[in-house]
């Protein structure tokens, strides 16, 4: 148990997705003028990272299987386009009000790097008490816990840059310059939870 | 136009003019992740650069023979494999480069610059231009990492390229995520400034 909560809080705070380990800052930078859009966008990445991260942790077992472990990224980023597609097609059918909410972000979740780095990233890492790799169980825990952190991170980003749109920024730094300091100020009060791991662990 | 000048400035726009990092605000993932020193910002450079090149060649060759719908599924296999290739180089060759690079080495797969180069560009141009537009991008792409690996570089740690010229220690957030992002904030605002 102490193992799964030590996951949550290092994939949600201490290692934050967004913010210290640097995936998915394309959309990051893109989709975080509003709240509102900032929020949809979580919500998608959070249904296709947990989904991606189930499948592609049974392809890699065949892939091992077979011999042809080499051939992850291909198969991977296959599985995850087709994925993406899947999703939108099924989530039109049975929840029209969650795929209106959602549908617009599907199609670029495909490139979004958070996805693809958190299905191979649980193939690398392994419990931080005892030494085995992932089991599905905390494979899925940690998918799940890496999409809050990066929704928590892009929702709050939202929110300064709303207020940032008020201020007066001086023309040079307009726009996106602006947009990377507030993230790097975001980052450096991220960095203040690294001292809550070790005080659990 | 000249010919040759032609040829030269599709090479060309990648390196300032349209510089997918600075300009064009593409590839942000491995640009923040790995250029906590410049030799690292360097490598992934270099590595993007030899994907975008062999993605761009072999797309322009192939586009006629692609249907327009798989379009964008054909261009993502085509890069996957070279990513392949290359993750198997450096892993046999450069083993201390793919250790540090880590996961933004198959991450190359992801990254919007070469997609977007074979989407604006190969799928529309002949093979020299777009070999050329290619390595253009990948060095303008390689120029801005190696800049904003050497500057967190000196700051954090006093040391470039692994030369360590100041004694003890620099200003470590550098070297840590808030750094990344607050050097590539000024370094955009400077490009904005002298493009103008």
């Amino acid at each position: 148990m102490v193992e799964y909560i030590l996951i949550i809080i290092s994939a949600v705070f201490v290692n934050n997705i967004a913010l210290s380990r640097f995936l998915g800052i394309c959309p990051f930078m893109g989709v975080s003028n509003k709240v509102n859009t900032a929020l949809g966008m979580s919500g998608a990445v959070a249904f296709v990272m947990v989904i991606a991260t189930l499948v592609t942790f049974y392809i890699q077992k065949l892939l091992v299987s077979c011999g042809i472990d080499f051939l992850q990224t291909i198969a991977f980023i296959l599985v995850i386009a087709s994925l993406v597609q899947m999703v939108e097609i099924v989530l039109k059918k049975v929840s029209p009000s969650l795929y209106q909410a959602l549908g617009v972000f599907l199609p670029l979740i495909t490139t979004n790097c958070t996805v693809l780095g958190v299905a191979i990233d649980v193939h690398n890492l392994t419990m931080g008490v005892s030494e085995e790799p992932y089991g599905v169980g905390a494979a899925v825990i940690y998918a799940l816990s890496n999409a809050i952190g990066y929704g928590l991170a892009l929702t709050i980003f939202a929110g300064l840059r709303e207020q940032l749109e008020l201020a007066d920024v001086p023309e040079g730094m307009k726009g996106v310059p602006v947009a990377f300091i507030t993230a790097g100020i975001l980052a450096l009060a991220f960095m203040g939870f690294a001292g809550l791991f070790q005080s659990i662990a | 136009m000249d010919n040759k000048n032609s040829k030269f400035e599709i090479f060309s726009k990648g390196l300032i003019k349209e510089n997918p990092v600075l300009v064009l605000i593409l590839g942000m993932c491995p640009t923040l992740g790995v250029t906590s020193s410049a030799i690292n910002g360097l490598g992934m450079g270099l590595a993007t650069t030899f994907v975008l090149l062999f993605s761009n060649i072999i797309i322009s060759i192939i586009k006629d023979l692609i249907p327009d719908k798989v379009h964008i599924p054909a261009y993502i296999i085509v890069i996957a494999s070279l990513v392949t290739i290359l993750q198997l180089l450096l892993k046999g060759y450069l083993p201390a480069l793919d250790e540090s690079l880590g996961l933004f080495i198959p991450l190359i797969v992801v990254n919007c610059v070469v997609l977007g180069r074979a989407e604006a560009f190969a799928c529309k141009n002949n093979v020299v231009d777009s070999a050329l537009d290619g390595l253009g991008m990948g060095l303008g792409f390689a120029l801005a990492l190696t800049i904003l690996g050497a500057i967190r570089e000196i700051l954090g740690v006093g040391s470039i390229f692994g030369y360590k010229f100041l004694a003890g220690d620099g200003i470590i957030g550098f070297v840590l995520a808030p750094g990344a992002f607050i050097v590539l904030g000024y370094m955009v605002a400077i490009a904005k400034k002298l493009k103008k």
